[in-house]
């Protein structure tokens, strides 16, 4: 299995048990009251931006952590550089991520059209972000072991 | 996903050039071996510019190293 390859698979991991793990550990905070109330929509605010911050430091921590352990096992260094191939599957990646994101956010939009509370309208956001995220690296793992 | 129609004779090549390695390869036309894989396996056909970089690091020409297999002439 070549370094891009298992670069995804990890890269598919650590987006499953950081979701589910902030989920867990965010979800039991939801504050209590109406569903519309000021401090539901801070929550949900608060949710998304640590979400998204705890997200680009784990991604980095665990990047860093994969480097050495591939050196450490395979004795060979990991590519420094994005070429061709690389440029292609990563803009194949990013079309199907934004495709389920975008499809995401317009049933996000349709729930509110059919009167569903603003809570679910972040659920469905934030599920979202996290199968795009898993849709891009699944499609590089399906392009760098299939081809192109 | 569409057939590849672009074959090559890379591996071939590699092997009757001092066996050189993929990543000598790799490092010779400017990519990563894991492309070089891809196109010894098929699974990608290369871009015109990369194609001749390959044609020139064995010094070939171009036809000599790729060919067209179009499966719908017969």
């Amino acid at each position: 299995m070549t370094y891009q390859e298992k670069k995804s698979i990890v890269s598919v991991i650590t987006v499953i048990l950081l979701f589910i793990s902030f989920w867990l550990y965010m979800y039991p905070q939801h504050p209590e009251g109406g569903l519309e109330s000021a401090e539901t929509f801070r929550y949900w605010g608060y949710f998304v931006i640590q979400l998204t911050l705890v997200s680009i430091v784990v991604h980095i921590i665990i990047s860093i952590i994969f480097n050495i352990v591939f050196r450490m096992t395979t004795r060979e260094k990991e590519p420094t550089f994005a070429d061709e191939l690389d440029k292609l599957i990563s803009l194949k990646a990013s079309r199907n991520s934004f495709f389920v994101f975008i499809m995401g956010f317009l049933l996000a939009m349709g729930s509110l059209v059919i009167f569903e509370p603003s809570q679910v309208m972040f659920m469905i956001l934030i599920f979202s972000g996290f199968l795009s995220d898993l849709t891009g690296s699944v499609t590089k793992i399906y392009h760098y072991r299939r081809g192109v | 996903m569409g057939k590849n129609l672009v074959g090559n004779h890379i591996r071939k090549l590699r092997f009757n050039h001092d066996e050189m390695t993929q990543q000598q390869l790799a490092d010779k036309v400017g990519v990563t071996r894991q492309t070089i894989v891809a196109l010894e396996k098929g699974k990608y056909s290369p871009s015109l510019e990369l194609a001749f970089r390959i044609a020139h690091a064995f010094n070939l020409h171009l036809e000599e190293v790729f060919f067209y297999q179009d499966n719908t002439k017969k």
